[in-house]
């Protein structure tokens, strides 16, 4: 075999289960702003930069990553109204409504999540980011109005503060 | 904040797709017609001004270990303290006040369930208070990626 097909091979061998922690866990706190970032990350998990660039490409062909790339803060791009709006829905109509919700494009974010009865009554859950309550206000009584939900019970929650907002780490904590 | 029009380029063009080259920067430059190190100083001013959180993987937070949303309802004068005690938790990422009873949420994340379950319980030993435990059951708005509108952008800061 010719010998630049082994270095081929070489380079684009899988990283090891410990390496692929590692890479994670470095991706988690974000890429160095640097010429070569991936070389840097590669280096510092003794690992190639080929067999980083190739990790990530597979996580993202898993399905792992959903996306990759810019993570920007909302509230310091002027988004500061952010409501958490809370549906208690019928059951049987979450996943109709939940499609509709979602197809809006002042909705961020759209989840089903359990009740805890009797303290938590809502089912559904949708984020909307605006650049002013009295805008984000509206926003919520359109939709309501325009998708026939004002007779479901919801209540509004608005963030007043930020106490953190980072990447999840995911990562098992080895030592 | 101000944002000059590279900077809004990079913001509103590379939330997903980053490049995934030995030299990403340089690439970005080359498609936005400017150099490399017009790139680096832009995405280095985007931090600097707390505006960049990171350059990085969103991970489908199923997929990737175990993750949920909490809540707990603090009384008000303890509010600052107890998201003070909560935040030292590394599994705890995002962390606001909301307007409602419940009125501390947070989300967790671990490696798996049992770890997860084991944080919730040290979280509720820490506060002293009932955690509200919100995992996600179905996904129906999964990506992320954010226009920004530049164009209303409050203007907070002027050029000296």
């Amino acid at each position: 075999m010719p010998i630049h097909n082994i270095d081929i091979e070489l380079e684009t061998e899988q990283l090891t289960v410990q390496q692929q922690l590692m890479l994670r866990e470095a991706l988690e706190k974000g890429l160095p702003i640097s010429p070569q970032p991936y070389l840097d990350i590669a280096n510092s998990i003794n690992a190639q930069e080929a067999q980083v660039l190739n990790q990530i490409d597979l996580w993202q062909n898993d399905g792992l990553i959903k996306r990759f790339g810019v993570v920007v803060k909302h509230r310091q791009l002027g988004y500061t109204a952010n409501a958490m709006v809370v549906w208690d829905i019928p059951n049987e109509q979450v996943d109709q409504i939940a499609r509709q919700l979602s197809n809006r494009k002042e909705v961020s974010l759209c989840y089903q999540r359990p009740r805890r009865l009797p303290d938590w009554t809502y089912n559904l859950f949708c984020m909307i980011h605006g650049k002013s309550r009295t805008v984000v206000e509206q926003q919520i009584a359109d939709i309501s109005e325009q998708l026939g939900l004002e007779h479901i019970k919801k209540d509004v929650l608005f963030s007043n503060k930020a106490f953190k907002q980072n990447g999840a780490r995911y990562r098992k904590r080895i030592n | 904040m101000q944002f000059t029009s590279l900077q809004q380029s990079l913001i509103n063009r590379y939330q997903k797709g980053f490049p995934l080259t030995s030299q990403p920067f340089k690439q970005i430059a080359q498609e936005l017609n400017t150099d490399e190190n017009e790139v680096i100083a832009a995405f280095n001013q985007l931090q600097q001004d707390n505006v960049l959180s990171r350059i990085g993987p969103v991970f489908d937070h199923k997929k990737a270990g175990a993750s949920t949303l909490a809540a707990i309802a603090v009384p008000i004068d303890q509010l600052d303290e107890i998201a003070e005690r909560v935040n030292k938790f590394e599994q705890v990422n995002h962390n606001y006040a909301r307007e409602h009873t419940y009125n501390l949420w947070f989300v967790v994340t671990d490696s798996d369930w049992l770890a997860l379950n084991k944080t919730l319980e040290e979280i509720e030993q820490v506060t002293g208070l009932a955690v509200l435990v919100l995992p996600m059951e179905a996904s129906y708005h999964i990506d992320l990626s954010f226009d920004v509108d530049f164009s209303q952008a409050p203007v907070k800061r002027l050029e000296n």
